[in-house]
């Protein structure tokens, strides 16, 4: 296996729930993150899918160390993240960039782009010294597909397609060796996202780097992802290469989930088999005991209640050599034919 | 088939400080009873800005229609007088918006909001209304309806809240609804539910459907005409199964390309060249050219006609022959 560059380990984040404006006093907690444990390895795309409230994002920011983690690790070359803070961290820092979901809201609009994508090296001047600044930003430009003429351009002058480049263009302004993506196409438009989805597989190529790639979008998440973890209610249920989870998911949320993308083939809609979850996702701050995936799941039994599952190959396919022997945390895990998103 | 809605040459545009954009230029589209048309298009195609002028409620100023009638059941709303017109909207043509939580209102009930409906239009008591409610909360599967009923729209879900919003329009049981971008703030999982919901309702009640959406995804599942629009025109229209098999317009086929499919896995996904335009200032000839592989000479002159390719077909290209061909 390739070398792991990001390895998470049990990694837990609970919001606290307070009461009271004086005297405060914990009531609670929204696990937002339960547990949950992966590795990165280096050049590969790992895919995160999940719906919103999963704690996907609470993951991406905890890998960058923006939320501290309750309790767990994130060792990064071996050295626990979590644990960090001031110079060594910074230093950290430089190697873990993020791009966000909104190029509206994630670009400072009274600063220039050539300001925006030049700021990493204000905090980092030892990767380019002052009077080279305006040149490196300029390539980036370029790299990422804009007229280096802009420079001096604000962010509302460019198209929401435009606006992801130049997110894009910052984080790869220190030369760092993760990119965190936090649904980095949701909020464009169609004909926009293959051009973004696209650039960013001609970098991942170009500049050797590790893709946490976060979405929604099932099958944008396969096209781009070498493996992929499932979420849901703050932990993993299903992790394995692309073909493991797409075609052979166990995990009875993965294949909910699957089966609910609407494929966009007129054909296939009469001779698919959908699964229509009942209820919604429990809230965070009161998980259902056991299984998470319990209350909603059509396999549920007493045992799911009182004894949560773990994330590991399931034990009647240990040492079979089948595409469904992957980490997949059910106890009665079992493959199901669900057409897969396209 | 009797035609329910049908929505001829309309023109929309909106005079702003920075010059006037077009919305909406010519747009031409039916719909049947108990037909389900999908109006497929990215952000500013104007595909909301028409159904807006359909159902009465475009901003104006500082919109305007300025070209074009609308028929509904053989009527032409845009002379109906302003109180004929409130008479239709909602009961006889309701629509149900994107984000249900700024579409209901926060201060009241979901039990008065629901119930509004009928004492507005059906002059019914606050008791016999709050009754209907209770049962339009039940025919929309929502849990506990009884005890919910009083609840605020913020005390739902997601999910809960689109479904009161679809059962707020149904409950004068129109003959048409407009969904705009219905399921589009929601997770796949609750998707799916909203979306069976919705094709359930309409079966049994024969309504016609106009689904907006930019999700070729949930077009394939539930449509079964599009419309396909791109800087406020139509560029074809044609049955749902025909159009995935052999688009005519190559802003469809290049939507269509597109779409991450398991045969491009790890290579380059097929990705439409530049940007939407602006409206304000929309190209000459077809609007689609500057973007287009196909465009040739004529395309940047001439507007291209929406030409019929078969009996159920048409498209806005010059070249829909050779588009169709390859």
């Amino acid at each position: 296996m390739a070398e792991a560059i990001l390895e998470v380990r049990d990694l837990v984040k609970h919001f606290p729930l307070t009461q009271g404006i004086v005297v405060k006093k914990q009531i609670g907690a929204v696990k937002a993150v339960d547990g949950i444990s992966f590795d990165l390895y280096r050049g590969e795309t790992l895919g995160i899918v999940g719906e919103s409230g999963c704690g996907k994002s609470t993951v991406a920011k905890l890998l960058m160390n923006l939320e501290r983690a309750t309790s767990g690790q994130v060792l990064y070359k071996g050295e626990d993240i979590t644990r960090l803070s001031g110079r060594a961290l910074k230093a950290v820092r430089r190697n873990i960039q993020m791009v966000f979901q909104d190029p509206y809201t994630s670009l400072n609009p009274r600063m220039t782009v050539g300001d925006i994508i030049g700021e990493p090296f204000e905090i980092h001047p030892e990767v380019a010294p002052k009077g080279d600044r305006r040149k490196k930003v300029q390539e980036l430009l370029d790299v990422v597909g804009l007229n280096p003429e802009y420079i001096n351009r604000y962010p509302h002058q460019f198209s929401g397609g435009q606006r992801q480049r130049i997110g894009i263009a910052r984080g790869l302004a220190l030369n760092p060796e993760i990119i965190i993506c936090d649904e980095p196409v949701s909020a464009l438009d169609v004909s926009v996202q293959a051009q973004v989805i696209n650039l960013m597989g001609r970098l991942q190529k170009e500049f050797d780097l590790s893709y946490m790639f976060i979405a929604h979008d099932l099958s944008i998440v396969r096209h781009i992802s070498d493996r992929v973890g499932v979420m849901y209610l703050g932990k993993m249920v299903e992790i394995g290469d692309d073909e493991q989870i797409y075609e052979h998911p166990t995990h009875p949320y993965t294949q909910a989930l699957l089966s609910a993308v609407p494929v966009p083939d007129p054909e296939s809609r009469e001779h698919r088999e959908r699964i229509i979850l009942t209820g919604d996702v429990p809230s965070p701050a009161n998980p259902p005991s056991g299984c998470r995936f319990r209350t909603r799941c059509w396999k549920a039994q007493d045992k799911c209640a009182t004894e949560a599952p773990l994330l590991a190959v399931p034990e009647r396919f240990k040492g079979v050599d089948s595409p469904a022997a992957h980490e997949s945390a059910c106890h009665f895990a079992e493959e199901k034919d669900v057409v897969g998103a396209a | 088939m009797d035609t329910l809605l049908d929505v001829r040459d309309l023109h929309v545009e909106f005079r702003t400080r920075d010059g006037v954009a077009k919305a909406v230029n010519g747009v031409n589209y039916s719909v049947n009873a108990g037909e389900t048309l999908a109006v497929l298009g990215e952000s500013g195609s104007g595909k909301s800005v028409t159904a807006q002028a359909i159902m009465g409620i475009l901003d104006s100023p500082p919109g305007h229609i300025t070209q074009g009638k609308i028929f509904f059941q053989g009527a032409d709303l845009l002379s109906l007088h302003r109180e004929a017109r409130r008479q239709v909207r909602g009961a006889k043509m309701a629509m149900i918006f994107q984000d249900a939580l700024s579409a209901l209102n926060p201060v009241l009930s979901v039990g008065d909001q629901l119930g509004e409906m009928y004492v507005v239009h059906r002059g019914m008591s606050r008791k016999d209304a709050r009754a209907r409610a209770v049962e339009l909360m039940d025919r929309v599967r929502i849990p506990a309806a009884k005890e919910r009923v009083g609840d605020y729209p913020h005390q739902f879900s997601g999910g809960m809240r689109q479904r009161i919003m679809i059962a707020m329009a149904m409950a004068l049981e129109p003959d048409l609804i407009i969904a705009d971008e219905p399921t589009t703030a929601l997770d796949v999982t609750v998707q799916a539910q909203v979306m069976e919901l919705l094709a359930e309702l309409q079966r049994e009640m024969r309504m016609g459907l106009i689904l907006i959406t930019h999700d070729l995804g949930v077009v394939a599942d539930v449509a079964d005409r599009i419309a396909v629009m791109y800087a406020g025109r139509i560029v074809e229209t044609a049955p749902v199964h025909e159009i995935y098999k052999a688009p005519a317009h190559p802003y469809t086929k290049g939507l269509l390309e597109s779409i991450p499919r398991l045969d491009l896995k790890g290579k380059e996904l097929y990705a439409i060249k530049g940007l939407p335009p602006s409206l304000i200032n929309i190209p000459p000839g077809c609007a689609f050219n500057p973007r287009c592989p196909m465009a040739q000479e004529v395309c940047r002159t001439d507007v291209p006609p929406l030409y019929k390719v078969s009996q159920t077909r048409a498209s806005a290209c010059h070249f829909w022959k050779e588009c169709l061909g390859d």
